[in-house]
């Protein structure tokens, strides 16, 4: 056989680049479990500001959850936010600042129980913000505790024989309520547990930064995510599950565009 | 000399803001200082100076807003009644753990729970001795006059970016909702002079990135950021303790009073001069830090004192604290919005001190 190694010098040419690590994101480690979709979204984020050129103008907030130190990964300005109150903390930023990018980045818990006062009335104002909410449907950094996205049935620290709705209540599918707000301007459900999810995701967070621009409203992405450490699966397990279980719950894809409302496809007649 | 007006203090406070240079409020509507947010929208501020006015959806929302605005190095204030502080104290503790400087007003009401709208020193204990988790304090401003809401509009911003810390105004409702004559400062412009360095406005590339936050898991390190904010605590006492003297020197008896009731008690003051009670008035205008070296220094020269609060009880603690055991201190106070007579203190102040 024919010997093909090619030198280091090769490798490293511009034309032979297939991969790098992506500018915006620091050196640090990430505090992430193996098969968690946290370091992939932290990515897609960088990629976009990166490819946006808008690390100048961008201000993130952290939560409290397995993200809090998103800050020490990603390359940008960021401020640390109390439980739940990032789109308040993101409001205050952009209304002294309305020509910058202000996201906030946050975990079920924050986003949809100790802090849903202040993401309802974010959405409902209208602030022109980008809002990006995982969805794993449990407390990951606490240790595994009942969300207020955990499915019905579902297992956790705190459901230890699942979820009973007659006595815990329902999910919340929180992002179905903020769509029907007129002040959000782009709604949408996705994941990054493949690489073609993964490519949609970063379409979907493009066009949430891109809107800031627009000023015509909040932009809301959500990210169902696996938490194979506070399932108690492997990643290729916990994956397999969030397909089987929690996409039915949570689907997949638009929910509202340019302030629009999708149409659900009509089921063809038979 | 600038513009004279017939404010109420709540209002008087909303004006000073604006010709401060304030750059953004954030509140929610709570009586008695709800004629803050109203007075403010009237104005339309950001036609006037471009401030930025935002009626939140909570204290807690509010308090958020301000933290956020402050972490890009705005002049950023909220104001509110004590349950709302209440709300407000997590954020509080947030924005010093986080080394941000901002502006609160309470001007207190009756508690404790919903309690009543009338005035009320009942939050004492948790504006000066930290009021949220963690250890920690925040510079407290205590005005007793229409003016003094006014004055320390600019004074409190000044301090606040001077220490990167909030700074409370503890007022109540007798000062907030009183009409006197005020005089107004010029505009000034939206500036700072101070250090933002560490703002975060976006990372350019001629620096390293800003990040704002509390947070901090080695526990080592957490220390030395606690000994950090002890020391500035430390420095907040030594070069930033206000009083005001009335009657002093030649005083036998002392009256310790702060806020409305310092302007009570300035009438007990008269009332026992006139019966040749040789009594004077120390008002402490910072609560944190509190003038104790000047309450030692005193307790040498006078046989008694009697600190006269609109609560059970708060204050007198650092009255006592500062006496040491050398001098009587004796207390008088009324609670639920209800307020003395400066001849009921004075009665007090003989039965104490004179009918023994």
């Amino acid at each position: 056989m024919e010997n093909q190694s090619v030198s280091t010098d090769e490798i490293v040419r511009e034309e032979n680049l297939v991969y790098k690590k992506t500018s915006l994101m620091t050196s640090k480690a990430l505090s992430y479990c193996p098969g968690c979709g946290h370091g992939v979204v932290h990515r897609i984020i960088a990629e976009v500001i990166d490819e946006m050129g808008i690390q100048a103008d961008t201000i993130g907030v952290a939560p409290v959850g397995c993200s809090v130190l998103a800050y020490e990964f990603l390359d940008i300005d960021m401020q640390q936010a109390a439980h739940g109150r990032a789109p308040a903390v993101a409001t205050g930023i952009k209304r002294c600042w309305p020509d910058k990018f202000v996201f906030t980045y946050q975990g079920d818990g924050d986003l949809a129980a100790i802090g849903t006062a202040e993401t309802i009335h974010a959405c409902n104002r209208g602030e022109n913000i980008t809002i990006i909410f995982i969805n794993n449907g449990i407390y990951g950094m606490t240790g595994g505790q009942m969300a207020p996205t955990t499915l019905p049935g579902m297992r956790s620290s705190t459901t230890p024989y699942g979820r009973d709705i007659a006595l815990m209540g329902n999910p919340l599918k929180i992002t179905e309520v903020v769509a029907t707000l007129p002040g959000t301007y782009f709604v949408a459900r996705h994941s990054v547990h493949t690489p073609l999810n993964a490519r949609k995701t970063k379409k979907a967070m493009r066009m949430a930064f891109e809107n800031q621009k627009l000023k015509k409203g909040l932009s809301f992405i959500e990210i169902v995510s696996n938490c194979n450490s506070g399932w108690k699966m492997t990643p290729n397990q916990a994956n397999k599950w969030m397909e089987d279980n929690m996409f039915p719950y949570y689907p997949m894809g638009d929910i509202k565009v340019n302030g629009e409302m999708v149409k659900k496809k009509e089921e063809p007649k038979a | 000399m600038g513009q004279v007006k017939l404010m109420k203090g709540n209002e008087a406070f909303a004006e000073a803001v604006i010709r401060a240079g304030c750059d953004a409020y954030f509140g929610y509507p709570i009586t008695p200082q709800s004629e803050v947010l109203e007075y403010l929208a009237a104005q339309e501020p950001h036609k006037r100076t471009g401030m930025v006015l935002l009626q939140a959806e909570s204290e807690v929302a509010a308090i958020n807003m301000v933290y956020g605005a402050a972490g890009t190095g705005k002049r950023a204030l909220t104001s509110s009644s004590s349950p709302g502080i209440s709300l407000k104290q997590e954020g509080i503790s947030y924005m010093v753990g986080a080394e941000l400087p901002c502006l609160i007003l309470n001007v207190m009401r009756g508690g404790p729970g919903l309690g009543t709208i009338g005035p009320s020193q009942a939050d004492y204990f948790q504006a000066t001795k930290g009021g949220g988790h963690g250890d920690y304090k925040v510079i407290v401003l205590a005005p007793s006059s229409v003016q003094e809401m006014a004055d320390f509009a600019g004074l409190g911003f000044e301090l606040a970016f001077k220490y990167r810390n909030p700074v409370l105004i503890l007022s109540d409702g007798a000062i907030g909702q009183m009409m006197e004559k005020v005089e107004l400062s010029e505009q000034q412009p939206r500036t700072t002079s101070f250090d933002q360095s560490w703002v975060t406005t976006g990372k350019s590339p001629d620096r390293e990135r800003n990040i704002i936050t509390s947070l901090n898991l080695d526990p080592s390190k957490m220390e030395l950021h606690n000994r950090k904010l002890q020391a500035k605590f430390a420095g907040m006492q030594e070069n930033e303790v206000r009083y005001e003297r009335i009657d002093c020197d030649d005083a036998e008896y002392l009256i310790v009073a702060y806020g409305s009731c310092a302007r009570i008690c300035q009438k007990t003051v008269k009332l026992a001069r006139q019966k040749g009670i040789k009594v004077g008035l120390l008002r402490p205008i910072t609560l944190f830090p509190y003038p104790t070296k000047i309450i030692q220094e005193m307790t040498g020269k006078i046989k008694g004192i009697l600190t006269v609060e609109l609560s059970a009880g708060q204050m007198v603690e650092d009255v006592r604290l500062a006496a040491d055991g050398k001098v009587k201190v004796a207390f008088y106070g009324r609670m639920g919005g209800t307020t003395p007579a400066p001849n009921e203190v004075l009665g007090v102040l003989e039965q104490q001190f004179l009918n023994s």
